[in-house]
């Protein structure tokens, strides 16, 4: 018997007593899926559940977010900049206009993981965001870009529409199903990365980028 | 401490010099001795039981204030537990719905019947690659089978990124918890190890390191870039196993789980067959328990998910290697099978007296705590001194039963676990007498089960796991023969202080929901 029929075989046998076929009958699950939780407004919250994680957050409507993009990226120090392929038009010029050197992702011509390593700085859209635990979701599509451009990069300028924000983490995994459902990987985001490993005490940088830093378009 | 580190790895580095990686302690950690026993070493370890103490109390403190902020935590639990009983009972249709999912999506499903045949197809992945090095995301099920060593056997090096991972590798060391497996060491002592060995296996930590826990961190970071930036093959573990979109899914806090997952070319997951979920929709229910209860976070920094391979981002050879080694033994049995809903959050770990005061190593397993005491012999059997010693590594004081995320009734499968102990006793005679070990588990099952019970035996009063076998012992069985005395003498084991047990509970436990 090769390995999978011998362990299929195991798992049958160890539950012989239990009925097969009638499962959720057998094994019921209460719980309402996808119900928004109660957080007051939604914005607020998520914006400052954000900065409790130590990461810059900035509102400012729709037209402003050139702009704040680049004073982000200014406050930041930074001198070259990575975005995805699919980022708004306005956003990359504003980028270009403020002397800083971009580079456009191409996906027919990848960077390099040690090109990627000598950006300093990232920046893109978002898929949804959570205001209850202040969590950022991508799902890699074209405003995103593939996953390294988000991690390797120590600097991550990221902006998430009003309309993505949500209340908890119910809504956000049921918006999110239908990008996995296509293939789509995810990456949650919950400040920048941090180690509580020496004596539990969080820091602030480890692998992923040091800063992170926000703008939620109003 | 720091001495012993540098000390005991020099010795090694005379001994072993082909060696790609750090050597960890020579021997298996099944031929570990008894809990008793090693808990005597543990207990003597001041340094060790400071740093203990000082990280669960800070641990416990933070679960406690985020899990107070969610009104329907119970609720969630009980879904936890409901959605990963589901997965246990039915586990035949989950494992063909993920297998033929994740295919569909290009991974490259391999069934590995135990840590053996786990390793085997590992080493073989890595060699069809012709690499001969690869970066590891922190796993559990990978230091149960013992992979960096069955890597290191076949010539190729495992790099641990996790930093409290890399803190245990460097220093010829063994985890001691199942999130923080560094959580023995205090700052001084990493600094320490640093110095001493990251220059040996890749960037040396810069001269004039201190023990800033940022500036460590800072190290860590310097060290492990290189390692990720050449990287070609990874490994990881999952948290989670989705079976309707046939994912994997990956809780973290550092991003170096995100370098290994994204920047290599093969990713190779090494996952136990009980992580599946059903459905994607249950990670809203898994999401909000495991982070609150591991970190004592609202949500951990990064968590990723992939589902087989994405054409233009991260690896394009995707495999999984389903591990059962032993998981379909502890299904067998109908009462201990709910050790299986299990999430590795820690929290149980995090607020055991046992624990907190023994450490992780005495537990002679990559599984401590109340949960490893469980899981070890579940998985092992019970065929060493260690794996008969753990069930009783406990004062059954039920603080873990409250902050398990998936309501695994901890204390009374460590009962049923001593029962099935004491069985393979009698079965087993001339080694180890029983006699009246059955009655007393049977009475201190019932003294504990509520607090009628631990009120009427006296136990209100007085700190239960103290009193309870010399209670029993003296006034049930009269003078103490042999088999119960060790019984008895295993039960003194957490030195709890002798006050009431309720200014106790208060003192120490009281702030949890
Ligand atoms: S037994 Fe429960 S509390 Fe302990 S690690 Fe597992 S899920 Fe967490």
């Amino acid at each position: 018997m090769n390995a999978k029929d011998e362990i299929l075989a195991r798992v049958r046998m160890a539950l012989r007593d239990v009925p097969t076929g009638e499962i959720e009958a057998d094994a019921p699950i209460d719980w309402q899926y996808g119900q928004p939780v109660e957080v007051g407004d939604v914005l607020d919250i998520f914006a400052e559940r954000v900065a409790d994680y130590k990461a810059a957050v900035v509102r400012c409507s729709q037209a402003k977010v050139p702009e704040a993009i680049v004073q982000g990226l200014q406050a930041a120090k930074v001198t070259s900049v990575v975005v995805p392929p699919g980022l708004d038009d306005g956003w990359r010029q504003a980028i270009t206009q403020s002397g800083m050197q971009l580079h456009v992702e191409q996906p027919e011509a990848p960077l390099t993981n040690t090109e990627l390593n000598e950006i300093d700085a990232v920046v893109t859209a978002a898929a949804v965001g959570t205001a209850e635990t202040g969590t950022i979701m991508l799902d890699h599509t074209a405003d995103q870009g593939r996953r390294a451009l988000t991690l390797v990069p120590d600097v991550h300028i990221c902006v998430v529409r009003a309309d993505q924000v949500v209340s908890g983490v119910p809504e956000a995994v049921a918006r999110l199903k239908p990008a996995v459902l296509a293939g789509q990987p995810l990456t949650w985001i919950s400040g920048g990365s941090a180690t509580s490993d020496i004596e539990l005490s969080r820091v602030e940088g480890v692998h992923g980028p040091r800063t992170l830093h926000v703008i939620i378009a109003e | 401490m720091s001495t012993d580190v540098s000390r005991g790895s020099r010795a090694r580095h005379d001994a072993e010099p082909a060696r790609r990686t750090p050597a960890p302690p020579a021997g298996d950690l099944i031929d570990s001795p008894r809990f008793q026993e090693a808990v005597k070493v543990a207990l003597a370890n001041q340094q060790q039981r400071a740093n203990l103490r000082h990280a669960t109390t800070t641990i416990r403190g933070k679960r406690a204030r985020v899990v107070a902020e969610l009104d329907n935590w119970q609720e969630l639990r009980q879904a936890g537990e409901q959605i990963k009983t589901r997965v246990g009972r039915h586990m035949p249709d989950y494992l063909l719905q993920f297998e033929e999912n994740f295919t569909k999506a290009g991974g490259v499903l391999h069934w590995a019947r135990d840590a053996e045949e786990a390793n085997r197809i590992v080493i073989d992945l890595v060699r069809q690659t012709g690499e001969d090095e690869l970066v590891k995301v922190k796993s559990m099920v990978t230091q149960e089978i013992d992979m960096n060593e069955a890597l290191e056997a076949a010539g190729i090096a495992a790099w641990e990124t996790d930093l409290a991972e890399l803190i245990v590798q460097l220093g010829h060391d063994r985890p001691s918890h199942i999130l923080v497996p560094a959580i023995h060491r205090n700052r001084a002592e990493v600094r320490e190890i640093f110095l001493e060995e990251m220059g040996r296996y890749g960037t040396p930590a810069p001269e004039g390191l201190d023990d800033e826990p940022a500036h460590l961190a800072a190290a860590a970071r310097t060290h492990l870039r290189n390692k990720f930036m050449r990287a070609k093959v990874s490994t990881s573990g999952a948290n989670f196993l989705v079976a309707e979109t046939g994912s994997l899914v990956v809780v973290e806090s550092e991003g170096n789980g995100r370098m290994c997952l994204t920047l290599p070319q093969t990713l190779i997951s090494v996952v136990g067959i009980e992580k599946l979920v059903p459905t994607f929709d249950d990670l809203e229910v898994f999401l909000q328990l495991l982070p609150r209860s591991s970190t004592g976070e609202r949500m951990n920094p990064y968590t990723s998910v992939w589902t087989g391979v994405t054409p233009g981002d991260g690896p394009q050879a995707i495999h999984l290697v389903l591990v059962d080694n032993g998981r379909t033994k502890a299904l067998a049995d109908p009462i201990g099978r709910a050790a299986l809903r299990c999430i590795r959050c820690s929290a149980c770990l995090n607020i055991c007296p046992v624990y907190e005061r023994a450490g992780g190593h005495a537990y002679g397993s990559v599984y401590p705590g109340p949960i490893g005491a469980i899981l070890n012999p579940q998985l092992r059997g019970t065929a060493s001194e260690v794996d008969r010693s753990l069930p009783f590594a406990s004062s059954l004081c039920g603080a873990c039963n409250e902050v398990c995320p998936v309501r695994i009734p901890i204390s009374d499968l460590l009962v049923h676990e001593r029962h099935k102990v004491v069985e393979a006793k009698k079965a087993d005679p001339p080694h180890i007498p029983h006699t009246a070990e059955p009655q007393l588990i049977k009475a201190a099952s019932w003294v504990m089960a509520d607090h009628k019970h631990l009120e009427w035996a006296g136990l209100g009063t007085m700190m239960g796991s103290v009193v309870l076998g010399k209670m029993l012992g003296i006034e049930k069985f009269g003078a103490m023969p042999a088999p119960l005395s060790r019984w008895t003498s295993a039960r003194d084991v957490p030195m709890l202080p002798e006050q009431t047990f309720r200014r106790w509970w208060k003192q120490n436990r009281g702030d949890q929901k």
